[in-house]
């Protein structure tokens, strides 16, 4: 899959005009329809060869916009957590996470399996991709089964 | 930014509405202060020529208040990093004043978020991003929380030292009358009440209040001719890195380590020099991040330095002398109380709170979580 690029204009007194079929496919548009089909993606740069989450359309490492799409591993570690207090009647309280993906970018998600105070900091996790709140998004189970409270 | 220590000053300040908006708007609440403000340097509000205004409930803030006070501006800026925009709006307001681009500068805030809609207001933009959203944490609570847990986690920080924090907090507050929450507030009462988003529980929250605020700035030579000793905005510097708490590179650590080492530079000073330290306490794990990055205990001591009243009153070193955002008043940007602060311990009219012979105070303003990092050192004539 070819990263976006911009066509420089050479010389002359051309004015810089960034037309919309030069750009690429929108990598927030392009990150949502992988997730609409179940497909979590995340890019790598061809420039420094680091990965980056949430989509770009460059690198926010060295502004590369070489940039490729790939599936990563979907394993990751628990980087902190948080249990968000809400009453039983509406649900009860329920886990937030930010995950360091082994691919070395972090993103905001939830572990499930173990309950909100069974997920702890350097937990290794597993990606998957489920509903939450009515579309599908990134969601982690504990690797080594859990299932400890 | 170096030649500009010193170049202008704080010739007017006034707080108001903490103990709630009444009937009054936030518009009207605002000018109200901005009078008090005015009449305590001495000036009409028809010499501000400089606005500078960040509102939750206006988005075209400057626009809205110059409308309302009748006056046509010739400098005016709107900068939006969160609570920490009134600590940037300074730096604005030194550089503009110094080029001649205005010659009285007033900065101003007012919410009355808690009367009129009995919670926190952020403003339009101000929330989750997209990627954040459907996980549905409470903001801004859990982004703070994360940073605590990792904090506690990397550093062994305890609860017990978030509740110090808490309780030093109040304990300022006891000594200040316009202080929104004065009652007892033990160690055991930080740790029982309910949790929000752990580790983080009711009272090492800010408060939800009403308030306003405004300040008065003129270049040096006109602050000695008018009526309060003037206080002067010796270093100023910013920074920011991230917006959403998910792009934070490392939790423990945010942009004041380097917005501090611009604004100590700027003002010849070191930590040492520094007698009071006003700083945006949105939740107890900000006080302890940012005295680490403000270089007064090494990263990851923060929890220790804050034990056993080194912070509250009679304690090392003053911090939120009156009562922070936890125990003073929050009214959704709380930035310009931090600074009034400062300027209050300065002119020497905090009365039982008051430190003697405060001339340095420094001033963090913490915007967004923990994503704006904005520092202003300030200082009386005797170090300028």
């Amino acid at each position: 899959m070819g990263g976006n690029r911009v066509r420089g204009v050479g010389g002359g007194s051309s004015p810089v005009v960034v037309k919309t079929e030069d750009c690429g496919p929108a990598p927030t548009a392009h990150y949502d329809a992988g997730l609409k089909t179940g497909k979590f993606r995340i890019q790598r740069c061809n420039g420094c060869g680091k990965h980056l989450f949430y989509p770009r359309v460059a690198c926010p490492h060295c502004a590369s916009p070489d940039l490729a799409w790939l599936e990563p591993s979907g394993l990751g570690t628990v980087y902190s957590t948080t249990t968000v207090n809400r009453p039983s009647d509406k649900g009860g309280p329920y886990n937030v996470a930010l995950i360091d993906l082994a691919e070395g970018v972090r993103l905001m998600s939830r572990v499930d399996g173990v309950g909100p105070d069974g997920v702890k900091i350097g937990m290794t996790v597993r990606i998957g991709v489920e509903l939450v709140n009515g579309s599908n998004a990134p969601v982690f189970h504990p690797v080594d089964g859990g299932g400890r409270r | 930014m170096t030649r500009l220590r010193g170049r202008a000053a704080f010739v007017g300040a006034a707080t108001g509405f903490i103990e709630g908006a009444g009937s009054y708007s936030a518009l009207e609440m605002m000018a109200l202060t901005s009078q008090a403000a005015a009449a305590d340097a001495g000036i009409s509000l028809r010499d501000v020529d400089g606005l500078f205004v960040g509102m939750q409930s206006e988005f075209l803030s400057t626009l809205a208040f110059a409308e309302y006070l009748g006056i046509r501006p010739r400098f005016s800026d709107n900068n939006r990093v969160g609570g920490s925009s009134f600590l940037c709006h300074t730096e604005q307001a030194t550089l503009a004043l110094d080029a001649g681009l205005c010659d009285v500068a007033l900065i101003c805030y007012a919410s009355n978020q808690r009367t009129a809609l009995g919670r926190l207001q952020t403003s339009v933009a101000s929330t989750w991003s997209e990627v954040e959203a459907p996980y549905q944490a409470r903001f801004p609570v859990s982004s703070y929380a994360l940073a605590a847990a990792r904090h506690m986690h990397e550093y062994g920080t305890r609860p017990e030292d978030l509740a110090a924090v808490a309780t030093s907090a109040r304990s300022w507050a006891q000594l200040n009358p316009e202080a929104f929450a004065r009652g007892a507030l033990s160690i055991e009462d930080v740790m029982a009440a309910p949790r929000v988003s752990t580790p983080l529980g009711r009272h090492d929250c800010c408060l939800v209040t009403d308030g306003a605020a405004a300040v008065i700035m003129t270049r040096a030579d006109r602050a000695k001719s008018l009526a309060r000793k003037p206080v002067y905005l010796l270093g100023a510097a910013s920074e920011h890195w991230h917006k959403q708490i998910s792009s934070m590179n490392d939790l423990c650590s945010t942009a004041a380590v380097e917005s501090a080492r611009r604004a100590f530079e700027m003002a010849h000073l070191r930590r040492s020099d520094v007698d009071v330290v006003e700083l945006y306490d949105a939740f107890t794990i900000s006080t302890i991040i940012l005295l680490e990055d403000l270089g007064f205990c090494p990263k990851g001591e923060g929890g220790r330095f804050v034990r056993d009243g080194n912070i509250a009153p009679g304690g090392s070193l003053p911090v939120n002398t009156n009562g922070g955002g936890l125990s003073c008043c929050h009214p959704g940007m709380y930035g310009l109380f931090v600074l009034i602060e400062g300027i209050r311990q300065l002119r020497g009219e905090a009365d039982d709170r008051q430190i003697e012979n405060a001339n340095v105070a420094l001033c963090q303003g913490s915007g967004g979580v923990f994503s704006s990092q904005a520092t202003n050192i300030l200082g009386t004539d005797a170090v300028l």
